[in-house]
């Protein structure tokens, strides 16, 4: 129990996928003007994250592993996410539409998020087991999620402001992003004990 | 197919080329102006070594990906094509992620997941959607190649900076001396985002220089023909030239 704890608050906080590890850097700067937005798509990621933990983890050591075929797991990953991504859409129109109209236009842009592919390979590269991939991809999710809110509020504030004329859109974004993985490095200090 | 593609090749002109190169390495350098595929750049960016060797693998991705993919462009049905392209690229992502394993096992340890994620980096995609699928083999592999080097070309400029200030070092040679002491956040991911925030602040600039140059030179066409007009053997305007040789210089800075 304590090194799931454990695994999650690092995922969450020490090892954030943005600020620390460089996953999903796209949809961190393309959705994030509102935190309503950032929101959706934070839910979505951690959505589409945790299932595609789980399913990449079941195919690659049930079908991959029995097979000898370790060396196609880039392929197998990618064909499962994106289909699965689409499913998930499929499932949620048909059955969820309260759901769907709230993350329905988040979900096509996951599957080139390389947050979703990178937790997969991270999860074989660790040899996490079942229940650790999924509360890894989950507690991955949750971090891109507290980022890209945490983020999209200051670039509310940033907005507003006048910054020098080639620093207007992206670059003033990411030196706000650079001020909060700053932040976020002091969490790298942190000893959990492992 | 193999005439149409004899044709292009014969029409193929080195002005092309180096419009093709020109385009992929400045003008429409996949990073720095069009922003794509930022993850790799942030992420292996801690020294130039790291930086050369993930451009050279995306590039190789790229020229054999919009290969096959413009060779098959007539094949593929339209409404699966996006996971047509995806699984080409991730053919040939798999076949560096290989070989890079087996022949260059310190980069590998490096760069990481970031070597089989090369997969979703959006460049690759976008060349393929947007050019390789629709032109023949030839120029789709140069414009892999452009691309690619641009990619390169940004990850190297961000990666100097990153080495030289953070550890004091280019490709691994002690550049400043013992003295310097290196400022270790610019090797850690938020030196990534403040240096890449202000090189692209940088090339904004530059690239309104650009475009303020490109005006003076109309106004300067326009004033020369006023003054023929107005009186004959009149001349350039004094300060014509003196302004355009200041923008060039700072245009020449960035390349």
């Amino acid at each position: 129990m304590t090194d799931i704890l454990l695994l999650m608050f690092s995922a969450i906080l020490v090892e954030n996928f943005i600020f620390t590890r460089f996953l999903g850097i796209c949809p961190f700067l393309g959705v994030s003007e509102k935190p309503q937005t950032a929101l959706g798509m934070g839910c979505s990621v951690i959505f589409v994250m945790t299932i595609a933990s789980a399913a990449t983890n079941v195919i690659y050591n049930l079908i991959l592993v029995p097979f000898g075929l370790e060396y196609l797991k880039t392929i197998a990953f990618i064909l499962v996410i994106a289909s699965l991504v689409q499913l998930i859409e499929m499932f949620l129109r048909k059955y969820v539409p309260a759901l769907y109209s709230a993350l329905g236009i988040y979900l096509p842009l996951i599957t080139t998020n390389c947050a979703v592919l990178g937790v997969s390979l991270l999860n074989v590269e660790y040899g996490y087991n079942f229940i650790k991939s999924v509360v890894f991809g989950f507690s991955a999710a949750v971090g891109f999620t507290l980022a890209i809110v945490i983020f999209a509020g200051v670039r509310e504030r940033v907005a507003v402001a006048n910054p020098p004329r080639s620093f207007r859109g992206i670059p003033i974004a990411l030196v706000t992003a650079g001020l909060i993985a700053m932040a976020f490095s002091g969490f790298s200090s942190v000893n959990l004990g492992t | 197919m193999t005439s149409q593609n004899k044709k292009a090749a014969k029409y193929y002109s080195i002005e092309m080329l180096v419009h093709q190169l020109r385009g992929g390495l400045i003008d429409n350098n996949p990073t720095l102006v069009q922003l794509l595929g930022t993850c790799p750049t942030l992420a292996t960016t801690t020294s130039v070594e790291n930086a050369i060797g993930m451009g050279i693998a995306a590039t190789l991705v790229l020229m054999f990906s919009n290969l096959f993919i413009s060779l098959l462009r007539k094949l593929i049905p339209p409404q699966v094509r996006i996971a047509a392209y995806i699984v080409i690229i991730s053919g040939f992502v798999t076949a560096v992620d290989l070989l890079i394993k087996a022949f260059l096992p310190e980069l590998d340890a490096a760069l990481g997941v970031f070597i089989p994620l090369i997969v979703v980096n959006c460049i690759i995609l976008a060349r393929a959607e947007a050019f390789a699928s629709k032109n023949p083999v030839l120029p789709s592999v140069i414009d892999g190649l452009s691309m690619g080097l641009g990619f390169t070309l940004a990850l190297t400029i961000l990666a100097s900076v990153r080495e030289l200030v953070g550890s004091g070092t280019l490709f691994g040679y002690n550049v400043f001396g013992d003295g310097y002491k290196p400022v270790l956040m610019f090797i850690m991911p938020p030196g990534a985002f403040l240096t890449l925030g202000f090189i692209i602040a940088a090339v904004h600039k530059l690239l309104e220089l650009a475009e303020r140059r490109r005006k003076k030179q109309l106004d300067k066409t326009l004033a020369d023909e006023i003054a023929e007009d107005a009186a004959l053997g009149g001349g350039v305007p004094p300060h014509a030239g003196d302004l355009e040789f200041v923008a060039g210089t700072g245009e020449d800075e960035g390349k």
